[in-house]
């Protein structure tokens, strides 16, 4: 068993490949690369993204065939596939940080800055945020309703079909903090920084 | 809801922890990492470390620490003391940590700040004022607060988050280390400027000023470092008290 994680130069995602590496625990091959032909022939791929959802874009395009590779694994081959914070944000048409930019359209909607009700609501949403769970999802086998997971974004996923929507918390909305759909899962939160918990999450995704 | 956090800091100097937990069965008291699995184990919603390490030739071990810290610890890591430049703080981040804090760099040159919020991203830019009371004004300090700039920390607070840090780590000088409890209008005043988070820091003597700096100065986190490193309490009895005061915290 191979899991990638793919590291296309968008910031920091050290504490990913070491959350993945605890897990794993030597018994789950953990490979980080850009290399296409190492991610096509992974069982399972994680896509990091820290930064603005137009830094990770740009940062995606910039590898040549990297956006080509990532759509046939996620689509094609539908080898399970996990995107956290801006890579969950990635899946969606459209983000609008910085400037209005397209991205992968795996799950059709879209990227906004949180409402922060004029002021009333700090952003970035940073800390630990309970998460509702609205439908069942493979990767929160074992976790209970309300676990606390640990936040850091100004922007939100709105997806168009809520039925994709695994769960979401109350900050100054009620924010989409988890999707799942077929073989895509994706986390607004951060697993790698949400403690054993967190891991859990990581462990239940490697082991689907 | 969101959660208000408490984040214990642990001063380390050459690689060591000079501030430290108190406990007998400790295998190494020294040892940053050990410490680190310690309050994170107990319920810390981050840890922080803050590097006071005085020589340049010894800078190095604070990558290190950071390094082995990362690998066996799984909530939030802010690393800050003597952030120069983007170099520095691409190196911290590559050996894991998930946030860093500038102080005196931030004053002196804003773009670091500027350019490394966009370079890595908000989220992991945290800028640390260090404050002090000057008439009826408060002063931002560098330098370990050892400098006056004549800057007011006010306006400054504001310009870094126009700069783009996603994060105020506010530091009294005048309560540092006193115990007596945080600069509460000092907190208040700067978190009402801002919409970012502020962490609020310098002066925690007991749980009851863990409280003030939430609820009177309306600090989304609580950074202390003495009342836990002598084992005055433990994260855990921190948390415990601040959820029987009615404050959201991550039980």
């Amino acid at each position: 068993m191979n899991v990638t994680i793919v590291d296309y130069n968008s910031g920091n995602i050290s504490s990913v490949i070491n959350s993945f590496n605890e897990v794993a625990k030597g018994k789950i091959n953990i490979e980080v690369t850009s290399d296409l032909k190492k991610i096509k022939s992974s069982d399972k791929v994680v896509l990091p993204g820290q930064g603005s959802f137009k830094s990770c874009v740009d940062a995606l395009n910039n590898i040549g065939g990297l956006v080509d590779t990532l759509n046939e694994v996620a689509l094609n081959n539908k080898k399970p596939f996990f995107g956290i914070c801006v890579g969950l944000q990635m899946f969606a048409d459209i983000g609008y940080e910085e400037t209005q930019t397209k991205g992968l359209g795996w799950i059709s909607g879209k990227v906004s800055k949180i409402d922060n009700k004029n002021g009333k609501y700090r952003l970035p949403h940073i800390g630990w945020n309970q998460i509702n769970i609205v439908k069942e999802s493979k990767i929160f086998k074992g976790i209970d309703n309300k676990s606390h997971m640990y936040f850091v974004h100004s922007y939100e996923f709105i997806p168009d079909e809520k039925n994709v929507i695994s769960a979401t918390i109350d900050y100054s909305s009620n924010i989409v903090c988890s999707i799942e759909k077929e073989n895509i899962f994706g986390t607004q939160f951060h697993p790698e920084k949400s403690d054993k918990i967190g891991l859990k999450i990581i462990n239940n995704f490697i082991n689907l | 809801m969101l959660k208000n956090r408490i984040i214990p800091c642990l001063d380390v100097k050459n690689g060591r922890v000079v501030k430290g937990i108190n406990f007998i069965d400790l295998k190494d008291a020294g040892d940053p990492v050990e410490q680190a699995q310690i309050y994170s184990d107990g319920g810390a919603d981050e840890i922080c470390f803050l590097d006071i390490t005085a020589s340049n030739e010894n800078r190095e071990t604070i990558y290190d620490v950071v390094e082995r810290t990362s690998k066996k610890c799984f909530v939030p890591l802010t690393v800050g003391g003597g952030v120069r430049n983007i170099e520095d703080i691409n190196r911290l981040l590559n050996c894991g940590a998930d946030k860093v804090s500038i102080n005196t760099a931030a004053v002196q040159n804003s773009k670091v700040v500027l350019e490394s919020s966009k370079k890595f991203g908000s989220q992991c830019i945290v800028v640390a004022i260090d404050a002090k009371l000057n008439g009826d004004k408060w002063e931002v300090f560098t330098h370990g607060g050892r400098n006056s700039t004549g800057i007011d920390a006010l306006n400054f607070a504001k310009k870094m988050e126009d700069s783009g840090a996603g994060e105020l780590l506010v530091t009294s000088m005048d309560r540092d280390g006193t115990q007596v409890g945080y600069d509460i209008n000092l907190m208040s005043k700067i978190s009402s400027k801002v919409n970012i988070p502020l962490i609020a820091s310098g002066g925690v003597g007991n749980l009851d000023h863990l409280v003030d700096g939430i609820k009177l100065g309306n600090a989304s986190a609580v950074l202390a470092a003495s009342i836990f490193h002598y084992g005055k309490y433990s994260v855990k009895e921190a948390k415990q008290y601040l959820d029987s005061k009615g404050i959201p915290v991550r039980i």
